[in-house]
């Protein structure tokens, strides 16, 4: 009998004991400083890399209004002031974030007179910590609505193509962002030896100089191209500057909706048959946050 | 036999006196800050404040994960992340230091104190020294400690850069606010 209350003591001072430790230990117990899961943001500065959609999601209730403008070629030299003087193209947009996973857009672009509009969803957003997922994947759909009258068209549907793509994306660290795009666009009208669908595999990414610049790249390689169409490169550096992105870059491509890029970029990088550009982003929170 | 019977009775009350109420904790403080500059005011919460007090020693303890302040406009709290206070870099905000007048606080008795508090605060990756006032205020066995307390961001080596000068204030006013519960 004795031993055991002694035991039976020696339990309890050793509880006593346990119970005394200092405050950082018990921070530790308290589970403080272990790791939680958390969701990676800021993949992108905004939600289109140059030409592309960005694994990048618009947060809830925020409204983008994206003005996207091309110069003339850089070729046209100094005649044309390396295409400043024009002729230019412009595609206006609204994007809005319905939650932080799904947002939508639309948009005019000069060029065709073109309609756009776009769904994008994202069911997987990269994450740290335990249990984390190592991709950001979003799935966007668009359309779009060609309303010139230029181009001879048979019905009123012959207007229309349209465009899905899945963007598999990862932040790999505070600077590095790289993401691929298998791209799908439908024409519902071609010329005569084209393909009604188009199969495309994109790349993408962005490197970090400093806390408010980064250089993006923005690539499609067209899978069943047509002859004397050429893939879209753009390469260029994001200035953010509060409320504003400022998207300064590159491009060979003329068209500034999927369809138009994918489709329809004639002109070469290694003629020096490129355009300046820039996509002005700007922020609005029509809907602000519940506290 | 009964004299050790006596023995563990004494020896549990020892016990419970031990661990009666000393410590008081909280993973679910509040805090929050304000900046007011000429063109913008800004404000963010966090409810996710852990703390620690030792009632006996006077002891505090905050820690707070950065990533869990709220923001009214996204765009401000992917701003406040990325480009001032890098918390992919320093995901938390600590705080370590003691009431140095935790004598005149009386836990036992229900009632609010008024404390003086001083220690360490790391934000940024930068440790300063901290000293406010607060108060304890003690209610049926929990304690809530408040205080608020100004940072200079230029302290924690947080640049301001000059396009948004009259949109974000140096000065950062800081509210803390625990109700914690006895560590059991």
């Amino acid at each position: 009998m004795k031993p055991k209350l002694a035991l039976l003591l020696l339990a309890i001072v050793l509880f006593n004991k346990a119970n005394s430790q200092d405050s950082t230990d018990l921070f530790k117990q308290l589970g403080v400083d272990e790791p939680q899961k958390e969701l990676v943001y800021a993949s992108f500065k905004s939600s289109r890399i140059i030409m592309s959609h960005s694994v990048e999601m618009l947060r809830e209730g925020v409204l983008d209004f994206r003005i996207l403008h091309r110069f003339g070629k850089v070729s046209g030299g100094t005649y044309e002031f390396f295409g400043l003087d024009g002729p230019a193209t412009v595609r206006l947009g609204l994007d809005y974030g319905l939650t932080d996973n799904i947002s939508f857009g639309i948009g005019r672009s000069a060029y065709k007179k073109e309609l756009d509009g776009f769904l994008k969803y994202r069911p997987l957003q990269q994450s740290k910590g335990p249990g984390a997922f190592p991709v950001s994947l979003v799935a966007v759909a668009g359309m779009t609505y060609a309303a010139d009258t230029i181009t001879k068209r048979y019905h009123s549907s012959d207007r229309f193509a349209f465009y899905w793509q899945a963007l598999i994306g990862r932040k790999f660290n505070d600077a590095l962002t790289l993401q691929i795009m298998p791209t799908m666009l439908h024409k519902n009208i071609v010329a005569q030896g084209e393909h009604n669908d188009l199969f495309a595999g994109g790349f993408g990414g962005r490197i970090k100089l400093s806390k408010r610049i980064s250089f993006n790249v923005d690539y499609y390689y067209v899978i069943n191209q047509v002859p004397g169409i050429t893939n879209p490169l753009s390469v260029g550096f994001d200035i953010e500057t509060g409320g504003h992105v400022f998207q300064l870059h590159f491009t060979n491509a003329k068209g500034i909706n999927e369809r138009a890029f994918l489709a329809e970029t004639a002109d070469h990088w290694d003629n020096g048959d490129i355009q300046f550009g820039f996509n002005i982003s700007r922020s609005f929170q029509l809907k602000k946050k519940r506290s | 036999m009964l004299k050790f019977k006596c023995l563990i009775v004494i020896a549990f009350i020892l016990s419970v006196n031990a661990q009666a109420q000393d410590k008081f904790y909280t993973k679910t403080g509040k805090i929050e800050f304000s900046s007011k500059a000429p063109m913008e005011d800004i404000e963010a919460k966090n409810k996710t404040l852990a703390g620690l007090l030792d009632t006996k020693t006077g002891m505090m303890q905050f820690s707070v994960l950065m990533k869990g302040f709220e923001f009214p406009k996204a765009l401000m709290q992917e701003h406040f992340n990325e480009n001032y206070i890098e918390s992919d870099k320093y995901p938390r905000g600590d705080f370590k230091g003691s009431i140095s007048n935790n004598k005149d606080i009386n836990y036992t008795v229900d009632g609010t104190y008024p404390a003086e508090v001083i220690g360490k605060l790391t934000l940024h990756g930068v440790t300063r020294d901290l000293k406010t006032k607060g108060t304890v205020k003690v209610e049926n066995g929990k304690v809530q400690t408040n205080a608020t307390f100004n940072v200079l961001l230029s302290d924690y080596q947080i640049k301001i850069p000059s396009v948004v000068k009259e949109k974000l204030s140096n000065n950062i006013v800081v509210m803390v606010e625990c109700k914690m519960d006895p560590l059991k």
